[in-house]
């Protein structure tokens, strides 16, 4: 059984459909990478999968479970098994490194505040931050830093299911590459599974088990599937579908044919 | 294969999409606003959560509601004297200064320049939260928004408002009285006579009972703006300002309202 499922899944905001009857299914233990261009709607599917969202057609599954089945209270407290690391790192701009990190366990948790304070210490240093950032404000930090700190914070719950939303984006290369040795050292240390949203091919060479790619729903046929491609990194660098081969590899000319074309 | 629905352009749709609309949003707004009471029944914030937006909403207001309750005293004084002069009437100057105050001025200007100060700021913050995606954070984290976010908010509005009105309230008879007293020469004892004399305990009470739904509205509709804020600096710009507008225009909605009733409670009560 799945551990994350989307069946026949459409997404709409007011006018503008994103996601059209996207199937799409998530194993224990996968690092499964979701790729695609900007606008084509990777980010609204994790947050379908993490449920943040509600489909507007079709059901997502949470072992086998429809999510929409759940309580609120249900679903907040299911809702922890999911770490997500924002594409802004999203941390909370009034709070210190230190609340932000502690933050889930307040709230979730009657733990003491000395125990507290030694998961956060412990979870800064597995993201390679020393003990003396616990105090600054995220406005005090680097973009690589706010990421590990956002990473940090997602670790903090002890989430079974870590979803990376362009974790590299806007890092320099060394950045993102300790990065995603962060994305694979958290694989290794224990069974997590990994959803990473990247446009980052070396990302997705370095961490992908499987990879799904979507296309943005403007430029398919009424009776095409959004989902154009699904298997390994080599697959998709050898693929024979232009679309794919062209993405992974950066290639424009296609892009450029149609934007002229058009 | 189940097939989404493609977007329609037809006039027919567009006039549909016009009356829906502000239906969909008015029962948005109600959604949230039951939202935000149920859980002040469930579960009251953290005091380290409440007491700052206390300070934001209470103290840092003080200053602002001090100066606008002084100078419209002031120039009631000034705008009333010279009406009451033509009637030889000026005596009762200050029965038209406070009474203007207490029932009407005084609510009603410290909710605007709580609107302005605190509802503007309250949309921009959560505005900036929710497109930086704070609030989907929240979530994650498996704290309610509603709960974390709003409830603080409302309660700071709602429980601080009446104490500001009243502060607008004194500071406007205070500055009502001196100027007229000392600059327009009425006599001090039939300033305060004539406002004894016209003022009940029933005006000043409804004053500050209508500040309290002044304050509730004012909080709903910047959290809600700011939740429904869009992407950019101008999405959370449109949210302060249409907090403003909104806001201002529930206000009046809602004195209006309430003048209604208390007049109707007034009569029940004393005939």
């Amino acid at each position: 059984m799945p551990l994350l499922e989307l069946k026949n899944v459409s997404r709409q905001f007011k006018r503008q459909h994103v996601l059209r009857d996207i199937n799409l299914q998530v194993h224990s233990g996968e690092t499964l990478v979701l790729i695609g261009e900007s606008g084509c709607g990777k980010s609204v599917t994790t947050k379908l999968l993490a449920g943040m969202l509600n489909p507007t057609h079709g059901d997502v599954f949470w072992e086998g479970t429809n999510v929409s089945s759940f309580s609120a209270e249900d679903l907040r407290r299911k809702r922890l098994k999911i770490g997500y690391l924002f594409q802004s790192a999203a941390l909370f701009d009034s709070m210190t490194v230190y609340e932000n990190v502690a933050f889930g366990l307040h709230q979730n948790t009657d733990l003491k505040e000395r125990q507290i304070r030694d998961i956060v210490s412990s979870r800064l240093v597995d993201v390679g931050l020393s003990i003396d950032v616990s105090r600054k404000k995220p406005s005090e930090l680097s973009g690589g830093m706010r990421k590990r700190v956002g990473l940090a914070r997602a670790l903090a719950i002890a989430p079974d299911i870590i979803i990376y939303d362009e974790p590299t984006t806007g890092l320099d290369p060394v950045m993102s590459d300790v990065i995603n040795e962060l994305i694979l050292t958290i694989r290794d240390r224990r069974p997590v599974t990994s959803i990473v949203v990247t446009h980052d091919m070396h990302t997705v060479r370095k961490v992908a088990d499987r990879i799904v790619m979507l296309y943005p729903l403007a430029r398919l046929q009424p009776d095409e599937s959004q989902v154009i491609f699904e298997g390994t990194s080599d697959e998709a660098f050898h693929a024979e579908d232009a679309r794919v081969y062209s993405f992974v590899h950066g290639d424009a000319s296609q892009r450029l044919q149609e934007l002229n074309a058009a | 294969m189940s097939i989404a629905h493609e977007p329609r352009t037809t006039p027919i749709h567009w006039l549909g999409e016009l009356i829906v609309a502000p239906i969909a949003a008015a029962g948005d707004f109600a959604l949230f606003a039951w939202a935000t009471i149920r859980w002040l029944a469930i579960k009251w914030p953290r005091s380290s959560v409440l007491w700052p937006n206390l300070y934001q909403i209470g103290v840092l207001s003080l200053p602002v509601v001090m100066v606008t309750g002084g100078f419209i005293g002031m120039v009631l004084a000034i705008q009333t004297y010279d009406q009451l002069r033509l009637m030889h009437m000026e005596s009762h100057l200050g029965s038209v200064i406070n009474l203007a105050l207490v029932k009407e001025l005084g609510p009603v200007l410290a909710a605007t320049m709580l609107a302005g100060r605190v509802g503007s700021a309250i949309a921009a913050e959560l505005g900036t939260m929710r497109v930086t995606e704070q609030i989907d954070a929240l979530e994650a984290l498996g704290a309610d928004p509603i709960q974390y976010l709003v409830v603080p908010r409302f309660l700071g509005c709602v429980l601080l408002i009446p104490l500001l009105t009243i502060v607008a309230d004194t500071v406007g008879m205070l500055c009502g009285w001196l100027f007229s007293t000392s600059v327009l020469g009425i006599n001090s004892y039939f300033y305060w006579h004539h406002t004894y004399a016209y003022i009940t305990l029933f005006d000043v009470y409804s004053g500050i009972m209508k500040s309290v739904f002044f304050g509730a509205a004012i909080a709903l509709v910047s959290c809600h703006r700011g939740f429904q804020a869009k992407a950019g600096a101008e999405g959370v710009g449109t949210a302060a300002t249409q907090t403003f507008v909104y806001s201002f225009v529930c206000i009046l909605f809602l004195d209006f309202l309430a003048g209604m009733l208390l007049s109707q409670i007034y009569i029940w009560l004393h005939g």
